[in-house]
C-alpha cells in the first residue's frame, strides 16, 4: 500500500471533533480502505457525539448510532442481514471507544466474535472516557490521571489487553494499530476486510484535550507511544502473532510522558517502574500483549 | 409515491454545517512542496487535496479547524499557519 | 376465505408462535434462554435444524444483543424475530425504546412472568407492563390460537408504513407456554396471500446512503417524539382493520382492541388480559345463568390504550373489577389505573374496583372471580375506587 494509491475520496467530513482528534482521523482513514461499500455501526462515544445531529452526519456512507453496549450485537445483526439478502459484498464496520469495547461493550464483543459472522470492530482507544470529561476506563493506562482518578492519585490498574481477550476467541484476524502509522492501520482494514468472519482492531488515537497536549502533537504522541514500547503494532492471524512495525528509534517512557500532562503526577522512581516493566515484557517478547 | 421515512433519518454526508469557523488561522505553503502527501494523509479532518498538476497540496478553509497536524508533519517545513488575507477566508 | 384445510395440531402457545414465526418468512432469529420463552426458540432453531426454515438463527449472548441483532437485521433490510421473558425483558429495556424510536417494525413475543425480587419464575404480567412506555404496541392474547394469529397480524401492523412501530404480543407463561390446546395452522399460501414480504421504508443501503437513528436537539426531537406518538395512536386503527382483514382471510376474529363479553345491559363487568379471561368467561356465564347482570371485557390491545372503546364500553355500566397481575407501585394496577384516566371526563363513570391478583404464578379461581364481580355488583356508582390483594 503506497500513499499515492490510496482512495482521494473523503467519507468523513466536517464533525464535531475536536481540533487534532486522532479518533475523527481513524474513521477516515478506515472509510478510505472500505469506501462507499460500507456501513457503520457506532454507539456512544466520542465519535458518535461528534456526528449524527440531525441534520449534519458526516458519514458519507450508511451509518447508524448504536446504543453503548451493543456494537458486537449491532454488526451481527446488520451481517446477517445482508448475509440473507445475498450483499456479503458489502462491510460491516463498527466504531467503539475504549469503554464501549473493553467495558460496557465487553459481553456484547465476545458474543458477536462467538457469533461468528463477517464484520469489522474497530475500537479506537483514547484511553478514558473522553466525550463525557476524561473519567477513566479499563483501557486507561496505569499512571495517568482523569477526572475519576484525579490528581494527585492516578489510574492504579493496568491496561486491560485486549488483544489477547479477543485471540482467546480464536478470532480468525486481529490487529492493534495506531493513528500515526497510517499505512500499517489500512493494510490491517484492508486484510480483517477480506476475512469472512469477525475481525478486530485496536487503534491507538491520542487525544489532545484528555491527555493534555497541543493538537498539532497528535501525530507525534503516537509515534512516542510506539517508540517508547507502550503501544506495538503487532497482527495475529490464525493464532500467529507477527510484529508488523519495529520502531528504527528507542525512546524512554519518560519522553512519552513528558510530552502530556495526564502522566504528571508520577514521580521519577514510579517512572523508572514503569519502564523496567515495559523492558522486561519487550526481552521476554510477551506473545499476545500490545502494551509495552 | 415517494415514501416518508420516519424517525431520525438524514441524508448521508449531509453537512451544512462546516467546522472551518473553528479557527482564524489557517495553513499556507511558504515553502516548496515536494508532494509527499504526509500532511494529506494525516489530516484527521480531509481537508487537504492533491493538486496533481502542479504537484502540490491545496488546504479547505471551510473545514480546516486549524489544529496545525500538517505544520508539525510536513517533513521540508514548508507549511506554516497564518491568518488568511482578505478573500482568502471562508 | 382460504380453500384449503389448515392442520389441527393439538399444540403450546410456544409451539404456535414458532409456526407463526415461519409462516411470517421470518428470515432472522436472535434469542436467548430463559423461562418459559425458551420452548419457542427450541422449536425455532430445530425447524432451521430439520431444514423446514430458511433462516438465520444469531447465536447472542444476551437479551440486550438478542434485541439489538434483531435490529441490525431490520436494518439490513430483512424481518427478525425475537422472544422473550421476564428479567430477559427487563434486560431488553434499553434497547426496547431504540427500536420503538429508531422506528424498527420489530415483532417480540413476551411470555409473560414474573419479575425479580421476590425471585420467581411463574407467570403474572409486570415484566410486560414495566415496559409499558418504552413505544411498543403491546396486545395480550388469551390462547395459543389468539398467540400464533397475533404474530401473524403483529408483522402487517408493525410494518404498515402509516405505523413502523414494532409489536409486543403477550402470551401468558405456562397457562398458555405450557399449555396444549387445538391450533389451527394455516398453510403457507394463504399467510403470504395475507403478509407480503418486508417493504422497508429506509435501510442501510450502500446505493441510498443515509445516517439512520441519529441524534437531534430541540424541535427536531420533539417532532419525532410528537410522529411517533400519532403513528402509536394510529395503530389503533390499523390493529382493528388488520384483524378484520385477518378474519376475512382466515376466519378468525377477536374483536379488535377489546372483546366485550356479554356486556349487554351489564350492571358490572370485570376487565383483564391475557389467559385467565378464559376463566372469567365461564365465570360470567354461570353468573348470567343465575340472573346476574354481569359481563366481561377482555382488553387485547394494551398500548395504545384503547380509550374510546373502553369509554364506550363503560358509559353504561355501574361498576368495574379490574384484575391486574402486575402493579405499578405506589399507585396500582396498571389496567386500572390506565382505565381511570381513561374515563375521566365520562359522566358518572362506573365505580372501580382494582384486584391486584394471579402475582407471582398464583391460581385465580373462579370463585375469586365471582367474588370479585359479586362486589362489583354491590359497589354503588360514585364510590372511591378501591385496591385489593386477592392472592393472599
Amino acid at each position: 500500500m503506497k500513499l499515492k494509491e490510496i482512495s482521494r475520496e473523503e467519507l468523513f467530513r466536517s464533525s464535531y471533533g475536536c481540533a487534532g482528534c486522532a479518533a475523527v482521523l481513524a474513521v477516515r482513514l478506515t472509510l478510505k480502505v472500505l469506501g462507499r461499500n460500507c456501513v457503520c455501526v457506532v454507539p456512544a462515544n466520542c465519535i458518535s457525539t461528534v456526528s449524527c445531529y440531525y441534520p449534519q452526519t458526516p458519514f458519507f456512507v450508511p451509518m447508524t448510532v448504536m446504543a453503548f453496549a451493543a456494537t458486537g450485537a449491532a454488526l451481527s445483526g446488520i451481517s446477517a442481514g445482508f448475509r440473507r439478502r445475498g450483499r456479503e459484498d458489502i462491510s460491516v464496520v463498527g466504531f467503539s471507544g475504549d469503554g464501549g469495547t473493553a467495558d460496557i461493550g465487553i459481553q456484547s464483543l465476545s458474543g458477536a466474535i462467538d457469533g461468528g459472522y463477517k464484520f469489522i470492530y474497530i475500537c479506537y482507544d483514547n484511553e478514558a472516557y473522553m466525550n463525557t470529561g476524561i473519567q477513566r476506563s479499563g483501557l486507561t493506562p496505569y499512571g495517568a490521571t482523569t477526572t475519576t482518578t484525579p490528581a494527585p492519585c492516578f489510574e492504579t490498574e493496568s491496561k486491560k489487553d485486549m488483544l489477547r481477550i479477543v485471540a482467546a476467541h480464536d478470532i480468525p484476524y486481529a490487529a492493534t494499530a495506531c493513528t500515526s502509522y497510517p499505512l500499517d492501520f489500512m493494510q490491517k482494514v484492508a486484510r480483517a476486510n477480506r476475512v469472512n468472519g469477525p475481525t478486530y482492531i485496536h487503534v491507538l488515537a491520542p487525544c489532545p484535550t484528555g491527555w493534555g497536549f497541543a493538537p498539532d502533537r497528535a501525530i507525534e504522541l503516537g509515534r512516542m507511544a510506539v517508540e517508547s514500547g507502550f503501544w506495538r503494532l503487532v497482527e495475529l492471524e490464525n493464532g500467529k502473532l507477527r510484529t508488523t512495525h519495529k520502531p528504527s528509534r528507542r525512546r524512554s517512557v519518560a519522553e512519552y510522558f513528558a510530552a502530556q500532562t495526564r502522566f504528571r503526577q508520577l514521580s521519577p522512581e514510579q517512572i523508572e517502574e514503569i519502564q523496567r516493566n515495559i523492558d522486561r515484557r519487550q526481552a521476554a517478547g510477551q506473545a499476545f500483549s500490545a502494551t509495552g | 409515491m415517494k415514501k416518508s421515512i420516519p424517525g431520525p433519518v438524514s441524508r448521508a454526508g449531509n453537512i451544512p454545517t462546516r467546522m472551518g469557523s473553528w479557527s482564524t488561522i489557517k495553513p499556507v505553503l511558504k515553502g516548496k512542496c515536494n508532494f509527499c502527501l504526509l500532511c494529506w494523509i494525516f489530516c484527521p479532518e480531509g481537508a487537504i487535496s492533491q493538486d496533481e498538476g502542479h504537484r502540490q497540496v491545496l488546504f479547505n478553509n471551510e473545514e480546516c479547524k486549524g489544529c496545525g497536524i500538517c505544520v508539525r508533519e510536513c517533513p521540508t517545513g514548508a507549511i506554516e499557519m497564518a491568518e488568511p488575507e482578505q478573500g482568502e477566508r471562508p | 376465505m382460504s380453500t384449503r384445510t389448515p392442520a389441527r395440531k393439538y399444540i403450546t402457545a410456544n409451539e404456535a408462535v414458532a409456526c407463526a414465526a415461519r409462516l411470517a418468512r421470518v428470515e432472522v432469529i436472535a434469542a436467548y434462554p430463559i423461562t418459559p420463552q425458551t420452548t419457542i426458540v427450541e422449536k425455532l432453531a430445530s425447524f432451521i435444524a430439520r431444514g423446514e426454515m430458511d433462516a438465520d438463527f444469531i447465536k447472542v449472548e444476551s437479551e440486550h444483543s438478542a434485541l439489538t441483532a434483531c435490529m441490525g437485521a431490520r436494518m439490513a433490510g430483512v424481518r427478525a424475530f425475537t422472544s422473550t421473558s421476564s428479567q430477559g425483558l427487563e434486560y431488553m429495556h434499553e434497547m426496547l425504546a431504540y427500536v420503538s424510536g429508531g422506528r424498527y417494525p420489530l415483532v417480540l413475543v413476551n411470555v409473560c412472568r414474573s419479575v425479580a425480587l421476590p425471585w420467581s419464575i411463574w407467570g403474572d404480567q409486570q415484566d410486560a407492563i414495566q415496559q409499558r412506555d418504552t413505544g411498543w404496541i403491546q396486545i395480550f392474547t388469551e390462547t395459543g390460537q389468539e398467540a400464533m394469529d397475533m404474530v401473524l397480524q403483529a408483522y402487517r401492523i408493525a410494518e404498515d408504513h402509516r405505523i413502523l412501530l414494532p409489536v409486543m404480543i403477550c402470551l401468558d407463561g405456562f397457562i398458555q407456554s405450557h399449555t396444549e390446546e387445538l391450533v389451527e395452522i394455516p398453510d403457507q399460501e394463504s399467510v403470504d396471500s395475507f403478509l407480503p414480504p418486508y417493504d422497508p421504508v429506509v435501510t442501510l443501503d450502500v446505493d441510498n446512503p443515509h445516517t439512520i437513528s441519529m441524534g437531534g436537539f430541540g424541535k427536531h426531537y420533539a417532532a419525532w417524539r410528537r410522529e411517533q406518538q400519532a403513528a402509536a395512536e394510529k395503530a389503533g386503527e390499523v390493529i382493528v382493520e388488520v384483524g378484520d382483514e385477518f378474519a376475512r382471510v382466515f376466519g378468525r376474529h377477536y374483536g379488535g382492541l377489546i372483546e366485550p363479553y356479554r356486556c349487554e345491559g351489564a350492571e358490572a363487568v370485570i376487565l383483564l388480559m391475557g389467559a385467565l379471561t378464559g376463566t372469567a368467561r365461564e365465570v360470567v356465564d354461570e353468573m348470567r345463568a343465575d340472573g346476574q347482570a354481569v359481563g366481561l371485557i377482555k382488553v387485547r390491545a394494551f398500548r395504545p390504550f384503547p380509550v374510546q372503546s373502553l369509554r364506550q364500553a363503560l358509559s353504561l355500566v355501574k361498576a368495574a373489577a379490574v384484575l391486574d397481575r402486575d402493579c405499578s407501585w405506589g399507585y396500582g394496577g396498571a389496567l386500572a389505573t390506565d382505565l381511570k384516566a381513561a374515563l375521566y371526563s365520562l359522566p358518572n363513570p362506573p365505580a372501580m374496583l382494582n384486584f391486584i391478583g394471579g402475582l407471582g404464578g398464583a391460581d385465580v379461581s373462579p370463585e375469586q372471580m365471582k367474588y370479585m364481580l359479586d362486589k362489583a355488583l354491590a359497589a354503588k356508582k360514585g364510590a372511591p375506587s378501591s385496591m385489593e390483594f386477592i392472592d393472599l
